[in-house]
């Protein structure tokens, strides 16, 4: 306890705040990266929430609902991936309208749905590693989804720093004219990258309807994937500062409103700003501290490509 | 032709035609529009909303043509979701939120054919009347049965904005805790959203986490409940709808907003040429504020006095805020047997004596 704040129950829901966004924006990210700029990430958690929501209650486990968000997810995904790379349709529009579309299919898909309670999420029994004083409950006491992501955001940074693969997607988001001219399959990148920050969105998306709220309530996104497209950009399109950013943003949510439970004469308004405030302040710092090159985006974001131009 | 002009014509057209219209809807079905603050699946206060249309609709028929906008945030936006209601000759509009009275008001004197009805507010206009419910009575049976329930003696309270209709609902529930159980404590937490389910689950957490175990709230999701029940011994209300898929336990009883015979009421006036701009604040009496069941989680002798309250307060025999109140700063708010007038209550922006944490303005 520091200050009437118990740090086992504000660790635990910072993991819990934060953790739907940061997949959001990590999955948002290798899209970008890939020189696609998808507006649709709230379309693609309320369908992530709803679809994982829907098959975690039907077959009761909490696993295969992860997996049916992260489903449901990358088939909106995809459906953005066919309209922008083969009809080469314009990416902001179609993604605006890829969050309205979603927001409407799941409130349809959700009918039977309100008011269900899902099957708890377990969780991840780390043996002794749980039981070691204050690092134990803090560190090691969440569900696998918390981890997952952690070592999703671990793996994006790895694969786009130190693979080949990455190495490609990486030359299609900054010119994919230069990287077709060299023989790689543009629409092929754009297509993957897509999936993958759809599957991300979904998975973030089903772990608010599955462990942070828990139930199913319409439009109960509220927002959230648009804070992880804006932490996409402060943190300057990198792995480790989307880390950052989304940890930051759940945390000082969460303390926040526990700030206020305690009851501290902290004005609320002021506690109310603060995550908004203190995460773009962070990642603008952590930008500026970096120097010139650092903050720039994909050169061809948001760009059509056309083998033919 | 230029797409500057081609709109201004077009919106010149549009503003044209739509002037004659509030005289043509004479002929066909009167034209109702809603806009909601949170989704219509919300399961709370806009899920009451459009109940009341869906009655308007099945008592009307075929006299009347509604239409509802959701999810429209408080501010210039509902004022671009009120015109174009106004645009698409709607001559009736219920505008469901608190903060849509100043949109409200601006629309409301640029179509003065146009008859507007505002919950919770309190300016009106020729053609704008407000309506309202007292959900401070239903707050005053909750706060006995929390001051009876609670055993860590601590109160949670989620709260959506510090506006006058939330904070009488604090008020109300603090007093009547604290009437019978002196040791009672209040947290408020503030989620500053009607509806966010993500955040009204983590404020449900963090006072969950801060030791209470009777939780309140006046935001618009389950999300509450949900957290409330996960965590397993603590009680929980209904707020705004019945939320019965939450009972017996967390959701022990529930305050319901009952529209639909206010809705109806105003429909037909509209229909019979006598709708006037009035100001209706209906309480448990009128049927406005409805009372849930009572669930088995409760003692007998908790539900007897809960009812008991209920009884007294539709009687007219008992209001819940009588004095002698005091502010929060101690200064005497009603003398001894003095009851609060309803402008007062309508205006309410302070706590009540005992409450400790601060109102923010």
């Amino acid at each position: 306890m520091i200050g009437g704040i118990d740090l086992t129950t504000l660790a635990a829901m910072l993991m819990v705040a934060s953790t739907p966004v940061l997949l959001a924006a990590i999955g948002e990210l290798i899209a970008e990266r890939a020189g696609v700029l998808n507006l649709g990430v709230e379309g693609m958690m309320i369908c992530g929430a709803v679809g994982g929501f829907a098959i975690a209650v039907m077959t009761g486990s909490p696993v295969l609902g992860f997996i049916g968000g992260a489903v449901s997810g990358a088939a909106l995904a995809l459906l953005f991936a066919v309209l922008t790379q083969v009809f080469l349709s314009n990416q902001v529009a179609t993604g605006l309208a890829l969050t309205l579309f979603g927001l409407g299919l799941s409130a349809l898909l959700g009918k039977g749905f309100e008011g269900v309670r899902p099957p708890a999420t377990a969780k991840l029994d780390l043996g002794p590693l749980s039981d070691i004083p204050v690092l134990g409950p803090v560190l090691f006491s969440h569900d696998w989804v918390v981890y997952l992501s952690l070592v999703l955001v671990v793996l994006v940074w790895g694969f786009l720093k130190y693979t080949r693969a990455g190495l490609i997607l990486r030359a299609v988001g900054e010119s994919h004219d230069a990287a077709h001219a060299l023989g790689y399959r543009v629409i092929a990148v754009r297509f993957g990258a897509l999936t993958f920050g759809g599957a991300c969105a979904g998975l973030g998306g089903a772990y608010l309807s599955l462990v942070r709220v828990p139930q199913w309530t319409e439009g109960m996104t509220a927002g959230v994937g648009w804070i992880a497209l804006a932490i996409v950009v402060f943190a300057s399109w990198k792995p480790q500062r989307v880390l950052v950013g989304a940890y930051l943003f759940g945390g000082i949510t969460a303390l926040q409103l526990q700030l206020q439970a305690a009851g501290y004469a902290i004005p609320v308004h002021l506690l109310s700003m603060a995550p908004y405030i203190i995460t773009i302040l962070a990642l603008v710092v952590l930008s500026a501290v970096h120097g010139r090159n650092a903050q720039a985006g994909p050169a061809a974001l948001g760009k059509s490509f056309h083998a033919s131009s | 032709m230029k797409r500057r002009s081609f709109l201004t014509t077009s919106a010149a057209a549009t503003v044209l035609a739509t002037a004659g219209l509030p005289a043509l809807a004479q002929d066909g079905p009167l034209k109702i529009g809603f806009i909601y603050v949170g989704p219509v699946g919300d399961m709370g206060w806009s899920y009451q909303h459009e109940q009341g249309r869906r009655a308007i609709v099945e008592k009307f028929g075929d006299q009347v043509e509604t239409k509802f906008i959701e999810s429209v945030p408080e501010g210039p936006d509902a004022e671009r979701a009120l015109t174009s209601l106004a645009l698409e000759g709607n001559t009736m509009i219920f505008a469901t939120s608190f903060g849509y009275m100043d949109p409200v008001m601006n629309v409301a004197a640029k179509f003065p054919n146009v008859m507007f009805e505002h919950a919770t507010g309190y300016k009106r206009a020729d053609n704008v009347a407000t309506y309202d419910a007292k959900f401070f009575q239903g707050r005053a049976i909750q706060g006995t049965i929390a001051g009876r329930m609670t055993k860590s003696n601590k109160i949670g309270y989620i709260g959506s904005f510090p506006i006058p209709e939330v904070v009488q609902g604090i008020n109300a529930a603090y007093i009547h805790a604290k009437k019978v159980n002196p040791d009672v404590e209040m947290s408020v937490v503030w989620a500053y959203s009607w509806f966010d389910p993500a955040k009204e689950a983590d404020a449900a957490a963090a006072l969950i986490a801060d030791g209470v175990d009777v939780l309140m709230q006046h935001t618009d999701s389950t999300a509450p409940q949900a957290k409330a029940q996960e965590a397993g011994n603590v009680i929980t209300f209904g707020q705004a709808s019945d939320m019965s898929g939450f009972a017996p336990m967390p959701r022990v009883t529930s305050t319901i907003d009952n529209w639909a015979p206010y809705y109806i009421e105003r429909v037909q006036a509209m229909l019979d040429g006598t709708w006037s701009s009035t100001a209706t604040w209906g309480g448990i009496d009128t049927g406005m504020v409805e009372i849930g069941e009572m669930t088995d989680a409760l003692p007998s002798e908790v539900i007897e006095e809960a009812t008991a309250m209920k009884d007294a307060i539709a009687a007219g025999e008992y209001h819940p805020f009588t004095g002698p109140l005091k502010k929060q700063d101690g200064t005497v708010w009603l003398a001894d047997g003095e009851v609060a007038d309803d402008a007062a209550l309508a205006s309410m922006d302070f706590y009540l004596e005992g409450i400790t944490a601060e109102l923010p303005k």
